[in-house]
């Protein structure tokens, strides 16, 4: 029962307001939704609790859905302990981000949508964590990407709006590809597609092959991979990434809840709950941790050179999903996922600190135009440090420090013990660390010290937000400061095992885990502290110290900052590649193919009758001598006809 | 030498084919048009008498009695459409007559 | 024989002449005539073959009602001989091709065949020679009996003719003022005459132009 409330109230208030949001008025809709949120948030802790520490694992069967020869798929609900992290998780952050939509969006015009579809996702997002089977994780997959559309093109009147709306669920869909097939290649193998069938029938499964296009390769890892492919569109991840600075079109609130903390995380989230099957497919994993550790590497670096706030954060969100996923290829699920959760806290603070900042600027986004701001936005600054120093990772090893000292240094520091080829994922982990701590405090810097670098009246209008806006940033700042440290003991390490109860595969981790804390050089773990203060201290030099400094730096290394600020020209390749050949292909079938050949068949049918008839009305001349002629013409071919052939 | 079926029928056929060429070959008048389907009935008299002559049955004269009526009315008619029309035409040239035109 | 055979053959060739200067000739007048004496032809052929009755009949109703109709209505027309061109365009190649293949193929029909009726059939005139009874009296003694319904029919055909002809032509002259005898034989004194009460010395004003 309080499952199904857990994931129904949302949904419920989705639908309510969705239907009748403008006979409600706006104030009730926002109470509706955000009421219905609270109490969904509630509940999850209070299942947390009872999941997570008294083991009341449950499984909730809900109605029948398709059953078709050996497909048997039902609505049901899963509640294991991965399912009562996200939990928390989700409804946490969505509340907050209600809470806090009150206020960034109160001069809005269509607030009853924009409520009804942010509850409408973390329905969608809820049925994804609770499903039972992988067509229902697909229903809530596809969910989440619809609502995600629809919150990115919000502002819908805003072409660009709809092109990165459109992009988003382009770039999903290709992603979503891969996942379908794997789920056809699930069914074909296992027969089943239920979780608890399949990981049951894992085992046998594991080292044998089957025909895949023509070769012969390894089940598992083939399956794997093609899921895999759904998660790195899903999780922007390399090479299907270039949705996620576009989706920053959306309102903020959007991005702090569908980028930072649940859409995105529906990928890490995915592979975490077939850990079983990756568990068993090493190359696959292997794979992820090398998309994931690029990832992170990658997008750091593009974060460092931009200038708008949000996608600066959001190249972040970027590299931490990294972190997450090569947290999971090493084998070391329950990190990834206890990154997760911090990384949930302290992205969508710093998003929401940045929308706090936007609502005061005016709408403005680009940093260079921002500076001085500290004095007059003081708690927004607060938070924004506190974020910040959760996501650089901020604390002393073997003493303490913010979430993402705990959660991160975990990573990277098992990446070193797990041992990838020449340490490639613990190099690009680290020198992500260190990028991490740049781009982080560059923001910082850029936003709110120095002098103000905007007209005087633009300064003399910054203020700082409603209570309803910096309240969640208050909640949040909590849990990015504290999360890690409670948490860590909880999540990895030898308690755990008894945490997860087999929610996720624990024996890599916890061999990880002991390797960790047992076998490494001792530098490895300074190592972290000392990318993380050195990433710390460059952009205090650059931008107090030696203000010029940045200029110089660009002008210097001109082919990298273009490089970089063009995020790679990955954008500019796909256009080449397959956006043109498309648009192509698309124009020659429809003025060759539609209208030319198609049209053209049915014009020319009618004109080729007109034609005739044409001509053929020229045969009456109303003239009596030619209607004689042809009677005479056709008499004598009878006459003649009969004559030789012989009339019978 | 004896005049047999075959001759009267061939005399009637070269009136019928006359006929017929008068219709579609004269460009002059309607008139000539009426006078030659008089040849072509004719000729079928003088078919139909030369069978009913050669097969020795009255019939075939009976025959060519109502040929002869309904030929007359058809003239008689015809030519009064012919004045009907060119008094409303003001022409009977075959040329002008082309108000049928598809 | 020989004389009926050089009776046929001028008969028939003058008929022949004739329907071609019919359609060749250029005065329409001239074509009547020509018709007229192509009729006259085929009523001696009709003699030739015993049927004299039709022969004559050809020459009072065809020639003398049909033929004189046509040059009443030839010379009632207002037809133009500057007009008239040669009437033979470029269809003529051609048509007289096609109806030199029919009249070929209809010759070869009636001269190769024969149906079987060949010379020794020339002779038996059938009723008419066998019972000594003149052509009339065999047409009569068949029309009246067995053919009275078609009989009847060709009357009615021929009322519905001169209807026909007479609805078509007939026109009211506009502004001919004609006599009604009906209306003058049924008008009454009070149509006709008017008492009026005239005072001496005054002038009388008729009814009709009496403004009240």
């Amino acid at each position: 029962m309080i499952y199904s409330a857990i994931v129904f109230l949302p949904g419920l208030g989705s639908l309510i307001v969705g239907l009748f949001g403008r006979a409600l008025g706006v104030k009730a809709s926002e109470f509706i939704t955000t009421g219905f949120l609270i109490i969904s948030c509630i509940l999850s802790w209070i299942v947390f609790f009872r999941v997570g520490f008294a083991h009341e694992t449950a499984h909730v069967a809900i109605q029948r859905w398709i059953t078709s020869g050996e497909l048997d798929i039902s609505w049901a609900l899963r509640v294991d302990t991965l399912t009562s992290v996200m939990f928390i998780v989700v409804t946490t952050v969505s509340s907050l981000v209600h809470v806090y939509s009150m206020g960034y969006m109160s001069e809005d015009p269509s607030r009853p949508r924009f409520f009804s579809y942010l509850s409408g996702f973390t329905f969608a997002m809820l049925m994804l964590v609770t499903s039972d089977n992988l067509v229902q994780l697909f229903f809530g997959w596809e969910g989440v990407g619809l609502f995600s559309y629809l919150l990115i093109g919000f502002w819908y009147q805003k072409p660009e709006a709809n092109a990165a709306a459109i992009k988003a669920f382009v770039v999903n869909r290709v992603g979503d590809f891969g996942f379908a097939l794997g789920i056809f290649g699930v069914f074909a193998i296992f027969r089943t597609v239920s979780f608890d069938q399949i990981f049951a029938a894992a085992p046998g499964v594991a080292g044998q092959s089957f025909m895949f296009l023509g070769h012969e390769v390894d089940i598992l890892t083939t399956l794997c991979l093609l899921l895999f492919m759904g998660a790195m569109g899903k999780s922007a991840q390399f090479l299907l990434h270039t949705w996620l600075p576009d989706a920053m079109e959306g309102p903020t609130p959007v991005s702090a809840l569908i980028h930072a903390a649940t859409m995105v995380t529906a990928g890490v989230f995915m592979v975490a709950r077939l850990s079983p099957l990756f568990d068993l497919a090493p190359d696959a994993l292997a794979f992820v941790t090398l998309v994931g550790s690029f990832t992170a590497f990658f997008a750091a670096t593009i974060a460092v050179v931009q200038n708008d706030i949000k996608r600066v954060i959001a190249y972040s969100t970027c590299s931490q999903l990294g972190y997450m996923f090569a947290a999971c290829g090493i084998g070391a699920f329950s990190m990834g996922i206890f990154h997760l959760t911090c990384h949930a806290f302290f992205k969508s603070l710093l998003f929401l600190c940045a929308g706090s900042v936007k609502h005061a600027m005016h709408e403005e986004q680009d940093m260079r135009k921002m500076g001085g701001l500290a004095p007059k936005m003081r708690i927004t600054w607060l938070m924004m440090i506190a974020g910040g120093l959760a996501l650089s990772g901020f604390g002393i090893p073997h003493i303490g420090g913010f979430a993402g000292f705990y959660s991160k240094d975990a990573i990277i520091e098992a990446s070193y013990a797990a041992g990838t080829p020449g340490q490639y994922a613990f190099w690009f982990l680290l020198i992500g660390a260190f990028l991490t701590a740049a781009y982080t405090w560059r923001l910082i810097l850029m936003t709110f010290h120095g002098k103000p670098r905007m007209s005087d009246e633009a300064y003399a209008h910054v203020h700082e937000s409603p209570p309803t806006m910096y309240v969640p940033l208050l909640i949040l700042g909590l849990g990015a400061a504290f999360a890690g440290a409670i948490g860590i003991h909880t999540f990895i390490g030898e308690g755990a095992n008894a945490f997860w109860a087999g929610a996720v595969v624990q024996k890599t981790e916890v061999e990880l885990y002991h390797a960790m804390h047992h076998e490494l050089p001792e530098w490895v773990h300074w190592s972290t502290f000392t990318a993380m203060a050195i990433g710390t201290f460059l952009p205090f030099l650059y931008y107090k110290l030696v203000p010029s400094l940045p200029a110089i730096t660009a002008k210097v290394f001109y082919p990298i900052y273009a490089f970089l600020l063009n995020k790679w020209y990955i954008d500019e390749l796909y256009d080449f590649i397959f956006v043109r050949p498309c648009f192509w292909i698309a124009n020659f079938l429809w003025k060759v193919g539609d209208i030319g050949i198609i049209n053209g068949l049915i014009d020319g049918t009618a004109a080729t009758v007109y034609r005739i008839t044409g001509r053929a009305v020229r045969l009456q001349t109303g003239y009596i001598y030619t209607y004689a002629f042809t009677m005479l013409v056709g008499l004598a071919i009878l006459v003649t006809y009969f004559m030789f052939m012989g009339a019978r | 030498m004896e005049i047999g079926i075959g001759h009267y029928l061939t005399v009637a056929a070269c009136l019928f084919t006359l006929g017929m060429l008068g219709i579609f070959l004269n460009r002059k008048n309607v008139i000539i048009i009426l006078m030659s389907i008089e040849l072509m009935l004719l000729a079928v008299n003088i078919n139909l008498v030369a069978f009913s002559y050669f097969l020795g049955d009255i019939v075939g004269q009976v025959f060519t009695l109502f040929n002869l009526t309904v030929a007359a009315a058809e003239a008689a008619i015809g030519l009064a459409i012919v004045v009907v029309y060119f008094r409303n035409r003001g022409s009977i040239a075959v040329e002008d007559i082309n108000m049928m035109k598809g | 024989m020989a004389l009926t055979a050089g009776f046929f053959y001028l008969f028939s060739v003058l008929a022949v002449v004739a329907g071609v200067m019919v359609i060749v000739a250029r005065n329409p007048v001239h074509a009547v005539l020509f018709l007229i004496l192509a009729f006259f032809n085929a009523a001696g052929l009709f003699i030739l073959l015993g049927a004299e009755f039709l022969a004559m009949l050809l020459v009072i109703v065809y020639v003398g009602a049909v033929a004189v109709l046509f040059l009443f209505v030839v010379m009632m027309l207002d037809v133009d001989f500057a007009e008239l061109k040669a009437g033979f365009i470029k269809n003529a190649p051609i048509g007289l091709l096609v109806g030199g293949i029919v009249l070929g193929e209809l010759i070869l029909l009636f001269v190769g065949r024969g149906f079987g009726l060949g010379v020794e059939h020339s002779g038996t005139v059938g009723q008419i020679a066998a019972e000594g009874v003149s052509n009339t009296q065999a047409l009569g003694q068949v029309l009246y009996t067995r053919y009275v319904f078609f009989f009847e029919v060709a009357g009615l055909i021929l009322l519905v003719a001169m209807i026909g002809a007479i609805v078509l032509t007939l026109e009211h002259r506009v502004g001919v003022r004609r006599q009604s005898i009906a209306a003058q034989v049924a008008r009454r004194p009070h149509q006709a005459v008017e008492v009026v009460k005239v005072a001496s010395g005054e002038s009388i004003v008729p009814a009709s132009d009496r403004q009240s």
